[in-house]
């Protein structure tokens, strides 16, 4: 029993606490459309995987991190607003992957493990894989606290003191291009992005400083993962759903307190 | 032109301009920024002023002309505003933080700002006097030769207004830096600055004050009663700012 939930749960350990400070930047950010965005293009990895026979997991890197580069390039023109370039990237990844998928043949994949994801079927080589971009990730995170705190205060400000604005900011959303990719494994593509917006929603109300909230949002994440997982197993219950909505209990709990003017 | 002309200037820009997309936002612009002057920068809205700033501190690309500043220059830049969400806690001295992590500086500055008994507040809670404070403040961290301040009075109430313009000119005399400054208050840029410049997406005049507000291309802009020379406490209100700051004739006037 133990064996097969050691790599399913450190899997989910890793990708949980890389998406708490993640997470913290897209709201603070206002990303959260961004990880959709970026959930239809994993899709549109998986069929173009297929169709080309690479390797998956390799495919839905590629395609998000290629994403996740257009959009750094494409959001610094003005002729459309941020907003209007991710629907269009967004819904145009979703037709061609849905598209891709039929003429590969639906027989030949799990559509459902990845809608829905597939922790339970995380091996060594998986959990390998996965701790070691939860570690960079982590790591870039550390490194740059300062100013990516910066740049979401302030963009110009951030340029003048010295920061590379640019760079950092594509290297923000090719971080998150690299855990989506990841956590599509534990809660699928379509709830990618509440793994990473719900914990640091509920970390909100309890915190005073940005790094209070980072790492609580880590803590809400290890305990959404626990009681999902507890749930999943008792009731038999798909294991991704039942982490999200775990967070979502805790988020609706967090609420209950009225944040004191923070 | 100012008549020292043996400082060297701490940034020049010469004959700049800027497109976005296909419209020309500032056409071949010269300016010339010194130590210890301050220049304000006025003008109708969608006149460039902030593109112009922009384009000094290499924020945006020229289309064409060119900026030299001098080799490792300082520059304390204070944005019109910030981009804080909600979502984002952080008091003002986590804020300053990300400027410097030397406390006693925080400290000092934060003094002489005046803002020293807000740092543990949120700063989602500072008034607009008070986060125009923290702005100043973190510009300062940077030990600046060149003050940068886009509308450093905007959101503040008038007392305020007449006591951040006080301080903005004793911090040039304290730090012997150079201030470029957009502003809306006629008053103040005209008793308190040391060269106006007078931006309309060309630079229509520039120069000392008093020449400047007797210009054909000021009085075109500004009308002929803006008041010169008037000091800063004692000045009427002898014109009208419709919403976008722009003066408002008169006798066309509902107030």
């Amino acid at each position: 029993m133990l064996e097969i939930l050691l790599f399913p749960l450190l899997t989910a350990l890793c990708i949980v606490v890389v998406a708490g400070p993640l997470g913290c930047f897209v709201v603070w950010r206002r990303m959260a459309y961004f990880g959709d965005t970026l959930a239809h293009s994993a899709l549109m990895g998986i069929a173009l995987a297929l169709i080309f026979s690479i390797n998956i997991q390799l495919s839905i890197v590629i395609s998000c991190i290629g994403l996740a580069l257009l959009l750094a390039r494409v959001q610094q023109q003005q002729s459309l607003s941020g907003d209007t370039w991710l629907g269009i990237y967004s819904h145009a990844c979703l037709a061609i992957g849905l598209i891709s998928i039929s003429l590969a043949g639906e027989g030949n994949i799990d559509l459902y493990a990845y809608l829905f994801g597939d922790l339970l079927a995380a091996n060594v080589f998986d959990c390998l894989l996965i701790a070691t971009v939860s570690s960079l990730i982590l790591g870039f995170l550390y490194y740059y606290w300062r100013p990516l705190l910066s740049i979401c205060l302030n963009e110009d400000l951030a340029q003048v003191e010295g920061i590379a604005v640019a760079p950092l900011r594509a290297a923000l959303m090719v971080a998150f291009a690299l855990l989506t990719a990841m956590a599509m494994k534990v809660v699928g593509v379509l709830l990618i992005t509440a793994l990473l917006i719900i914990p640091a929603a509920a970390a909100r109300p309890w915190c005073k400083s940005p790094h209070a909230m980072a790492v609580l949002a880590s803590l809400i994440g290890l305990l959404s993962l626990g009681l999902g997982m507890l749930a999943s197993l008792w009731w038999d219950i798909p294991t991704g759903p039942s982490i999200v909505s775990a967070a979502s209990a805790l988020f609706m709990l967090s609420q209950l307190r009225r944040s004191r003017s923070y | 032109m100012s008549a020292i002309t043996s400082i060297e200037p701490l940034i020049q820009a010469e004959n700049i301009s800027v497109r976005y997309g296909d419209k020309l936002v500032l056409q071949n612009a010269n300016l010339s920024l010194l130590p210890g002057k301050i220049s304000s920068l006025i003008g109708p809205n969608g006149a460039g002023k902030s593109t112009l700033v922009k384009a000094i501190l290499g924020l945006t690309p020229l289309a064409t002309g060119q900026v030299t500043r001098r080799p490792k220059l300082r520059v304390g830049y204070m944005p019109q505003q910030l981009n804080l969400d909600p979502s984002l806690p952080i008091s003002a001295r986590d804020f300053l933080k990300l400027a410097s992590s030397d406390h006693r500086q925080i400290d000092t500055n934060a003094e002489l700002c005046g803002i020293a008994q807000k740092l543990q507040h949120p700063l989602a809670k500072l008034s607009g006097g008070e986060l125009q404070r923290i702005l100043l403040c973190r510009a300062l961290l940077r030990q600046p030769q060149l003050l940068v301040l886009d509308e450093p009075a905007q959101g503040v109430d008038v007392n305020g207004q007449s006591e951040l313009y006080q301080l903005i000119g004793q911090l040039r005399d304290q730090l012997n830096c150079g201030v470029l400054m957009i502003s809306h208050d006629l008053h103040f840029v005209m008793a308190g600055t040391d060269e106006v410049i007078c931006l309309n997406q060309h630079i229509c005049c520039h120069g000392h004050p008093e020449s400047v507000s007797s210009h054909p291309e000021y009085l075109r802009l500004f009308g002929n009663n803006s008041g010169a020379g008037v000091a800063i406490y004692t000045h009427h209100h002898d014109h009208q700012h419709d919403i976008h700051g722009d003066v408002v004739d008169p006798h066309t006037c509902n107030h």
